[in-house]
């Protein structure tokens, strides 16, 4: 349904962390994903206990809850050409960690926005495990579109 | 308001947004928000925000363009004030 959204992200192979796109409009996007078992990182983090490390909870809850929202939010702002990239950049979250997600388990991103403007876009944003348990929140900022009072 | 009123107001909705009181405390027209006193690139929206709230102006994507020292930030609320 959101393919051509899903198509736009820059993101590619192991470090794309979105499947699927469930709601999105003006004011947020709920999205999941589910943790691949021979993903990369399960090898060394930690060695014999694998456990999805901080920095990617964080990652998948960046790209479903800022970098999806934010390229809907900008072609609803101006007609972009296919061919131009999307350059997402993190700036800033306060996340809180609240259950650990092992391999296989299929979380559920929920982002709400706060604002965009000035091409800075930032969100709230929960993950909830299947059981709809919370495993983590935090309030996530980005920017998703060069502007000039970055100079 | 004066223009220290300004300043003295602006240094309130600055001080969220970076550790060093010292400098805040200290800041002129030269002051420059990014590289003196370390404030995130993506924070100054939220100045701008902030700002917007507290002197309830509008600041239009031009003017935030400006706002990249003290001097420059209060030359635009002090516009935007006399526009209201």
């Amino acid at each position: 349904m959101y393919n051509d959204i899903l198509d736009q992200l820059p993101y590619k192979s192991s470090f794309r962390f979105v499947d699927h796109i469930t709601a999105l409009d003006e004011d947020g996007v709920t999205g999941d994903y589910t943790l691949r078992p021979d993903s990369f990182f399960y090898e060394d983090h930690f060695v014999g206990n694998p456990v999805t490390p901080g920095v990617i909870i964080t990652e998948i809850m960046a790209q479903i809850g800022l970098v999806v929202l934010g390229i809907f939010l900008l072609s609803k702002e101006t007609e972009k050409s296919k061919e131009d990239t999307n350059f997402p950049l993190f700036t800033s979250t306060d996340i809180s960690f609240h259950k650990m997600v092992l391999p296989g388990e299929k979380v559920t991103v929920v982002s709400k926005k706060q604002y965009f403007r000035f091409g800075k876009l930032k969100c709230y944003v929960e993950m909830w495990d299947s059981s709809n348990d919370l495993i983590a929140k935090g309030m996530f900022s980005g920017i998703v579109k060069k502007v000039g009072i970055k100079k | 308001m004066t223009r220290e009123e300004t300043l003295n107001e602006l240094k309130k909705v600055i001080a969220p947004y970076t550790v060093n009181k010292e400098m805040l405390a200290g800041i002129n027209d030269q002051t420059d928000l990014i590289r003196d006193l370390k404030i995130n690139s993506a924070n100054l929206v939220d100045i701008i925000i902030d700002a917007e709230a507290k002197y309830d102006i509008e600041i239009d994507y031009d003017s935030a363009d400006r706002m990249t020292n003290v001097g420059s930030c209060l030359d635009v609320i002090t516009e935007k004030i006399n526009q209201r």
